[in-house]
């Protein structure tokens, strides 16, 4: 790809500080048996694992009446989760959705965070660079498939094979616009996340290579802002997603009437 | 014109146009929830919350022409 290696030696051009390197397609390669995967994801994947963990067995090691510190931080953050996801399922059936939602939404949040706080760039890797994992396709698109099947299993759980009247239930004629919103829906989550990451990243990236210094810090601090907003968007999503397959088109009178 | 010049055409092009019609509606979206705090200061916070939801909606409109742009531009799949 000459195109792919020319925009590379722009802008790893030495006149430039090292730091404005973007390597957008370029990846620390590891072979698992036939697989080749992308090593620096799962090393930024299980840094953002390990501290989801610790915060949470700090905050559940020693739960006191009035909480203090990290308990008092994960109890506002399970507070906003929850109500998050009665907003969007309902307070019917909102209950069980919560440890899934919350966990989409934390895990991206932190992942996001964690490309614009950490100083990754510090760290070498042979090829390609640390980054935030969601600013890679696989990572993004893993997740939104997580939510298709989670939506399905609500609606199959709920309704049985009856889910499928869901498909042809105003009139058949709409059957493939239904059948096609179930690929768009994980596609336009995926693209949808992995584009607004990769975006800051660049943006930033360029405003580096063009001013190093302080320019690009209110923009680092919009990344931050859309990064928190994309994790939102996520996990409210996911919600309606599920919202969606669990009330059908027949139940929603009844739900309003009740 | 060969593949790769035409390639980065058609990446500002994406960009350019998928910015078009977001731009447009993030004004009216915000022109609307100002209309609607000078009209009801109490309620900003819930239109602020919500208006930002939309804006991101919206935003990622322009990104999904970005995505386009950046597959043009790095993993451009016409050249070898």
């Amino acid at each position: 790809m000459p195109l792919d290696i020319e925009m590379l030696n722009f802008l790893d051009s030495p006149n430039f500080v090292s730091l404005a390197a973007l390597e957008v397609g370029q990846h620390f390669y590891w072979h698992i048996g036939s697989l080749k995967v992308h090593g620096q994801v799962f090393l930024a994947t299980w840094f953002v694992m390990s501290v989801l963990i610790v915060a949470s067995l700090l905050a559940t090691r020693n739960i006191q009446q009035i909480p203090k510190g990290m308990q008092n931080l994960m109890e506002y953050a399970m507070d906003f989760i929850r109500e998050l996801t009665r907003n969007q399922i309902g307070e019917k059936e909102y209950r069980p959705w919560v440890p899934f939602i919350g966990t989409l939404f934390l895990f991206i949040f932190v992942c996001n965070w964690s490309g614009a706080l950490i100083p990754w760039k510090l760290i070498h890797l042979p090829e390609g660079e640390l980054a935030a994992p969601t600013n890679d396709i696989n990572t993004t698109v893993a997740l939104s498939l997580l939510v298709s099947i989670a939506y399905f299993y609500a609606g199959f759980k709920k309704k049985g094979l009856g889910y499928f009247a869901k498909y042809v239930q105003p009139t058949p004629i709409l059957l493939p616009i239904a059948v096609l919103e179930d690929f768009t829906k994980p596609l336009s989550l995926s693209f949808r996340l992995f584009g607004n990451i990769l975006a800051d990243e660049l943006v930033v990236g360029v405003l580096v290579l063009l001013v190093p210094l302080f320019v690009p810090l209110p923009v680092m601090l919009l990344g931050l802002f859309t990064s928190a907003i994309q994790a939102l968007v996520f996990a409210t999503l996911a919600g309606a997603y599920i919202h969606e397959a669990l009330e059908g088109h027949g139940d929603e009178h009844e739900e309003e009437h009740a | 014109m060969d593949v790769s010049s035409a390639s980065v055409i058609a990446a500002a092009l994406a960009i350019g146009l998928a910015s078009l019609g977001p731009g447009i509606g993030q004004g009216n979206a915000s022109a609307s929830a100002v209309e609607g705090i000078a009209r009801q200061p109490e309620a900003e916070g819930k239109i602020r919350g919500t208006l930002l939801l939309t804006l991101a909606f919206m935003e990622s409109l322009t990104i999904y022409g970005l995505v386009i742009a950046l597959v043009l531009l790095f993993a451009n799949p016409f050249v070898k």
